[in-house]
């Protein structure tokens, strides 16, 4: 990577390379009255042009197997109907991806426009088009969860109630590589070979074989180095399995590298949602009751293969978070729009989740005249309340909530940000200090993930240890690193078992047909669930390593250890052997060995658990100029949680990145249409990523609570940053602007918003959309 | 017809001479028709910067460059910074430092970085502080590591330049 030696799709070489483009609708909704590539295929270098009528009308489909979810394919291709501006409605293959470029906009189609349904109100509204035939509303799923019978009568006579509409806007994952495939048919193996900038190449796989009525076997997925994902690559796009369709007929290499605005506008995007919410607390500040409309706008189409209820079902079932909440409902919505469709975005509905708690806490706390920090901590489950079962059916395993507040209080006061904050508004600025604390289910498999009732039910994986003839080790995962340091994290869950240096071990990963069937890596899942599995297959080799030793040594295996390289009888050095010397005689002169250790060293093993729950407290210091209306972050502090941390430098590299995310969603980035459906943030002049410039240093502070429910004691820390930075920054921000006439519920917040505020015309809550 | 040029430019002191289509980037002509696949392709409009090549001795974006602009020009990528296995103290800081996640930025980091320090050096200037690093890489877009490893990476690179003498 540093020498420039990284090897992502777009490096990737084939002779007689084809370049694939797509032609794609410019209305957000428009039937397709007829269509031609005549003209793009007559172009000199233009190798062949495909429509949806060209190749079968394929399509993938994301099926819930719930009464309350509608199902809806996603061509690969528009056929009759756009329903989004940016679809693809046809493809051109060509020599080069200049010219490919040049054809797709020679692509002749006749559109007739259809309104276009921009907003969930709208959608709603009941004399709306519907985006799908068979939907009512434009609603995909709409599901009423936790509904207790008591909630009425528990507001009817609550002493406080606080409420009210908290709005998160569209946003897009933005992976600095977009995505990107090359397809190619190998005669020799009957197999299509994908190389897929992915997060999940099994799913890839499964996705391709059911749109092209292949079997598994005679496809392969391969992940070369993957340029970041965020949830945007744990999908499978449409654009991929074209490009595989098209390789298939041509038998020749075919590759499409997704451009900025095709990013920005035609993939998938996350998390604009709408939280609708009442809390009942006692006189004293107790939560009593919780009572959630949540809806999800997520776009034209169900992505493959969570669906487009992840957002509406995670945020459902996750609310009360790390508050006792004595009783609950919740009814979660995924609403269709002629936009693009969303994917599970780092950190899933969480981010507002959180922000929809904590601002529900100072907002409580300032009607009782209260600290938050005590109302928070009086309704957090506590210390020995754990294992803690919620109203929401959810277990939550040992945490360290309180402990997670307490230092993150005790880090804001001893690093002088009080002082900090009365300089800043002495100089005439505003700033003001803000909390986030959350919990999150990290590492959860099919117990969890089944209650979803996806037809595909991701959740285990599986890994396998071997142990070469020189004594060196390879770990094969099914999960899928991009980022996230897995050669080393990985290398350290197996040395360490096996005894051996971390140098030693190799990963592979991100090759379907190396791997067994695997999840990939999303949802905080690959130290949990892969690392599990990997350390379950290390210990089953461990343990024939020592048997090995054993029988070499004439001693017991339960007297043998691993360590430093060798095996030997515990406490002996004496009778060490090396490990490379222990597989020579595995693999060389097995004939010396019983037949049971015979023939080889190496182990499979699965891990399925049902999850485990990180936790941390944020705390953010932000400052407004009250002249520009700007926001700038200006301290930031993590106590976090994720159990035994395997790599402390790695585990501070993802906070770190993710709360630049998450500070992000707060203060910069949002996905904008137009009333007619077009995107109006297709570059990245519109669509404002942070630079350096824009965040501070983080501070990390770590807890460490292990896991009972992961094999190593790890939990998964790859969304936290995400999910607790927008809640710390709005709450920073409406303390820094308490006395003016505004309180945000929403994010993104915006020197136009701060600007309307400070002038005294505070918008009511809601988020412009 | 395409309208081609021929073209000599030199690239980590290489000379090369080919025929590049008029409309050709400068990234695409390093990447596909001379193999220098370290330069990576984020936006192609000129603001994430992980194609900035040193044109020259100054970073450029690679992607608002036409190849034929290039013609005798000295062009410098990342495979260039350091020869064999062994990393550039610049490269090795990075990796120290954990300024790097998914890679796919890094190069056009590690360009831009370079030719600040470089002229920096050359300018006799003191080490820069955290908030002139700051600016200097908020030329570029990382979405990965929040930036922080990448600020001590070259804050730290700066030092032992200034330390040891070195370029």
């Amino acid at each position: 990577m540093l020498r420039g030696r990284g090897r992502f799709v777009g490096d990737l070489t084939r002779a007689g390379l084809l370049h694939a483009a797509f032609a794609r609708s410019p209305f957000a909704a428009a039937t397709v009255a007829a269509i031609s590539t005549s003209a793009a295929v007559r172009t000199p270098g233009v190798a062949a042009a495909f429509t949806a009528a060209d190749l079968g009308h394929p399509y993938l489909l994301a099926t819930l197997e719930r009464d309350e979810f509608v199902p809806t394919a996603m061509p690969l291709l528009a056929g009759d109907q756009a329903r989004f501006a940016g679809e693809p409605v046809a493809v051109v293959i060509a020599e080069d991806a200049y010219l490919a470029e040049d054809a797709a906009e020679l692509v002749e189609v006749d559109w007739q426009r259809l309104p276009a349904i921009t907003d969930a109100a709208a959608a709603r509204d009941g004399a709306a088009r519907q985006v799908h035939e068979g939907l009512t509303g434009n609603c995909l799923v709409d599901l009423l969860m936790f509904d207790d019978e008591r909630l009425g009568e528990i507001f009817a006579s609550a002493p406080l109630v606080v409420g009210g509409v908290f709005t998160s806007g569209r946003v897009a994952a933005l992976p600095l590589e977009g995505r990107a495939c090359l397809a190619e048919w190998d005669d020799r193996d009957g197999q299509l070979v994908m190389h897929v900038s992915t997060q999940v190449p099994h799913q890839v796989r499964s996705a391709v074989a059911q749109a092209l009525r292949l079997p598994e076997r005679a496809v392969r997925v391969i992940a070369p180095d993957v340029g970041g994902g965020f949830g945007l690559k744990c999908v499978v796009g449409r654009e991929e399995v074209t490009v595989a369709a098209a390789a298939l007929r041509l038998r020749r290499p075919v590759r499409w590298i997704e451009d900025r605005q095709e990013n920005l506008t035609a993939s998938f995007h996350g998390h604009e949602q709408r939280y609708h919410v009442r809390a009942a607390f006692d006189s004293r500040g107790r939560l009593l009751a919780l009572d959630a409309d949540i809806e999800c706008d997520v776009g034209a189409y169900s992505a493959y293969p969570f669906t487009c209820a992840v957002e509406p079902l995670m945020a459902a079932t996750e609310l009360p978070g790390v508050y006792k909440v004595p009783a609950y409902r919740a009814r979660g919505r995924a609403v269709a729009t002629n936009k693009a469709p969303t994917a599970p975005y780092r950190g899933v509905s969480r981010p507002q989740l959180v922000l929809v708690m904590e601002r529900l806490m100072e907002k409580a706390a300032r009607a009782l005249h209260t600290d938050p920090l005590r109302l928070r901590r009086l309704n957090m489950i506590g210390p020995g309340e754990f294992p803690y079962t919620g109203v929401n059916g959810i277990t939550y395993d040992e945490g360290s909530y309180r402990e997670s507040l307490d230092l993150a209080e005790r880090g804001v006061a001893d690093g002088g940000w009080h002082a900090e904050v009365d300089a800043l508004r002495g100089a005439g600025l505003r700033a003001g200090i803000g909390y986030a604390c959350f919990s999150e289910r990290t590492g959860y498999g099919t117990p969890t993930m089944s209650q979803r009732r996806m037809l595909m039910t991701p959740g285990y994986d599986t890994a396998h240890v071997r142990v070469d003839p020189t004594g060196e080790v390879v770990v094969t995962t099914g999960t899928c690193g991009h980022g996230q340091g897995h050669e080393t994290t990985f290398a350290q869950i197996i040395a360490d078992r096996l005894g051996v240096h971390p140098d030693q071990v190799r990963l592979r990963q991100g090759d379907t047909d190396l791997a067994a069937y695997g999840w990939g890596t999303f949802a905080s899942r690959s130290i949990v669930i892969g690392g599990g599995a990997a350390a379950r297959a290390a210990d089953l080799v461990a343990g024939q390593l020592r048997q090995v030793a054993g029988c070499l040594l004439e001693a017991g295996a339960a007297d043998v250890e691993l360590s430093g390289g060798a095996a030997r009888i515990r406490g002996d050095s004496r009778t060490a052997i090396p490990i490379g010397e222990l597989a020579r005689v595995v693999y060389f002169q097995t004939h010396r060995l019983p037949v049971p250790l015979r023939y080889g060293l190496e182990a499979q093993a699965s891990f399925d658990p049902p999850g485990t729950f990180s936790n941390a407290c944020h705390a953010a210091l932000v400052v407004i100029d009250p002249e520009t209306c700007a926001i700038r972050l200006h301290r930031y502090l993590v106590v976090e949680d994720c159990g035994v941390v395997i790599n402390p430098r790695i585990v501070d590299g993802q906070v770190r990145g993710g709360v630049t995310q998450g500070v992000a969603a707060a203060l910069l980035e949002r996905v904008r249409y137009d009333d007619e459906g077009q995107p109006v943030s297709a570059t990245l002049m519109d669509y404002l990523p942070p630079t350096a410039a824009e965040v501070c240093p983080v501070d990390v502070v770590h807890l460490e609570t292990p896991s009972r429910f992961s094999h190593t004691g790890a939990k998964g820390m790859g969304e936290g940053g995400t999910i607790g930075a927008p809640a710390a920054v709005l709450n920073a921000i409406n303390d820094a602007l308490s006395g003016a006439a505004a309180e945000f519920d929403h994010i993104p917040v915006l020197p136009e918003d701060v600007s309307a505020a400070l002038a005294g015309r505070a918008r009511a809550g809601e988020g412009a959309a | 017809m395409k309208d081609m040029h021929r073209i000599r430019l030199r690239v980590n002191g290489h000379e090369h001479e080919l025929a590049v289509e008029a409309r050709r980037t400068l990234a695409d002509m390093l990447r596909h028709d001379l193999g220098y696949t370290g330069t990576h392709l984020g936006c192609e409009h000129g603001i994430c910067g992980a194609c900035t090549v040193l044109v020259d001795g100054c970073p450029a974006r690679a992607c608002l460059m036409f190849g034929v602009q290039a013609d005798g020009a000295e062009v410098s990528t990342v495979e260039g910074l350091s020869t064999g296995e062994e990393l550039s103290d610049l490269q090795q800081a990075f990796s120290d430092h954990h300024a790097l996640q998914c890679g796919f930025c890094t190069p056009g980091f590690l360009m831009l970085a370079e030719a600040y320090l470089a002229e920096r050096g050359a300018a006799g200037s003191g080490p820069p502080t955290e908030a002139e690093v700051r600016e200097l890489i908020a030329s570029n877009l990382c979405r990965c590591t929040g930036y922080q490893g990448i600020v001590e990476a070259v804050l730290a690179t700066a030092r032992s330049r200034r330390t040891t003498g070195s370029p």
